[in-house]
């Protein structure tokens, strides 16, 4: 059993897009205010907190979740993959290139969390249907684009990532 | 919109967070998808002295069909909507589970958090009421079950006692030939539902009404199950639908809030009862 006591700092240890870091957070840290503000990775937005808009969504072991209603001490040995994650060497993913080709974002603060929700969604999924991909995007706000061009973005995303990867195992 | 400083404890057993549970009482939060208790904690509505992450407690995911139909009360919802056995084996639960948030909340909440959290209209509890199904809750004085419909009191009001852990969901397997339907109006896909409408109906070989739970969500402040007995062995059809649709409109006493006004409430328990007592009424099979 782990008891971490209130208003002191603990050490967090976390898995985060393939490398062990290490911080520093209170018990009520949000996962979201440690990456940012511990672990200075600034792409993982915060919008509503309380798990409404979606701009905050990172994956957690796999899973696209967001990072507002989780605590940091939850999450202590777990691999987070951020956005930072999707393009380690500076070069776009399919995903990216998709969501630049369609003109799916504009001011930007949205994509990051729906980026990684498309991520862990078309690993799930990788022959959505347009409404699948709604229904995967009603997760998310986005007050700029009207949906559309993201909708289209990962449509074709998908037909390119099975394209380069046709055989693609369910997930257990 | 942080949430207040507070003790994080995670133990890895029942017994531990049992434990827990009697050492810090009503000053403890449970919490285990976090997915309403997340956006509570951030808003300061819940200010516990200790925060108990059950999350990590062994064996408290684990869910069994064979036989008894039991749901762990850590088991995610993501989890249970993608095995088939389980959707299969409780149809409600599949119907209700695909308008439970988002693809990006169900990968977290959990059924037996959405459960104990008790929001007057969430989905899982409506679907637990409807079956007829139980909770297994434990303290360090035991164990008990308690029949869903006596589970809930009041909006996020249960009788779970301060010290009690909620272990596990029981579930009634699904009645052979029985038709099963559940349908909410919310303000957009994924919000709260503003009504929300169960059903399971079996019928005889006559096509007469031999059982119907018609179970509602949303509209007072615990989920309900409507008085259906005056209406079986009548023959199971649109205006029969129409029939128990009204009498539970006429029967509720439903809250107004900002959404929808307790008129709007009852209106749409006639038309949505009606939709839904008719697709169950359609989806059963005559014996």
């Amino acid at each position: 059993m782990i008891r971490l006591k209130p208003g002191t700092r603990h050490t967090v240890t976390l898995n985060v897009n393939g490398k062990a870091i290490t911080g520093q957070a209170e018990s009520r840290t949000l996962l979201t205010d440690f990456l940012r503000h511990e672990l200075k990775l600034y792409g993982t937005h915060v919008g509503c907190e309380h798990g409404v808009c979606g701009a905050c969504t990172v994956m957690v072991d796999g899973r696209a979740v967001r990072s507002c209603m989780q605590l940091a001490v939850e999450c202590e040995g777990a691999n987070v993959s951020t956005v930072e994650g999707l393009a380690p060497l500076g070069e776009l993913n399919a995903l990216q290139r998709a969501f630049h080709r369609h003109h799916a974002l504009q001011c930007g603060f949205c994509t990051a969390g729906i980026l990684m929700s498309a991520t862990h969604f078309l690993e799930d999924t990788p022959a959505p249907s347009e409404d699948q991909v709604k229904d995967m995007l009603s997760g998310h706000l986005c007050r700029c684009t009207g949906y559309y061009p993201i909708v289209a973005a990962i449509l074709d995303a998908a037909k390119e990532i099975r394209a380069v990867n046709p055989i693609q195992k369910e997930k257990p | 919109m942080k949430p207040v400083a507070f003790e994080y404890c995670r133990p890895d057993t029942i017994a531990e967070a049992v434990e827990l549970l009697a050492e810090f009482g009503p000053d403890a939060t449970l919490l285990a998808g976090g997915m309403s208790l997340g956006a509570m904690l951030n808003m300061r509505l819940v200010r516990p002295t200790a925060l108990i992450d059950i999350k990590r407690v062994g064996g408290l995911d684990r869910f069994t069909v064979n036989g008894e139909i039991r749901t762990g009360a850590t088991l995610r919802q993501a989890a249970a909507l993608s095995n088939e056995a389980l959707m299969r084996a409780v149809p409600l639960l599949a119907l209700a589970l695909p308008n439970v948030g988002h693809f990006q909340t169900r990968n977290r909440g959990t059924l037996g958090g959405s459960v104990s959290h008790a929001d007057p209209s969430s989905e899982i509890p409506l679907a637990l009421v409807t079956a007829g199904g139980s909770l297994e809750l434990q303290s360090k004085r035991g164990t008990r079950r308690v029949p869903a419909r006596e589970f809930f009191l009041d909006i996020l009001t249960t009788v779970r006692e301060p010290d009690e852990l909620v272990t596990a969901l029981v579930w009634p397997k699904a009645r052979a030939g029985a038709g099963y339907a559940f349908a909410e109006i919310a303000q957009r896909h994924g919000d709260f539902a503003i009504v929300a409408c169960a059903a399971e109906a079996v019928l005889k070989a006559d096509g007469s009404l031999a059982s119907l739970a018609f179970g509602l969500g949303g509209v007072e402040s615990r989920p309900l199950v409507t008085e259906t007995a005056a209406f079986l062995g009548k023959r199971a059809d649109a205006d029969l639908a129409a029939g128990i649709a009204d009498a539970a409109a006429a029967a509720v006493t439903p809250m107004s809030d900002f959404k929808a006004t307790a008129d709007y409430r009852r209106a749409l328990v006639e038309t949505l009862g009606r939709q839904v007592l008719a697709e169950a009424f359609g989806q059963a099979k005559v014996r």
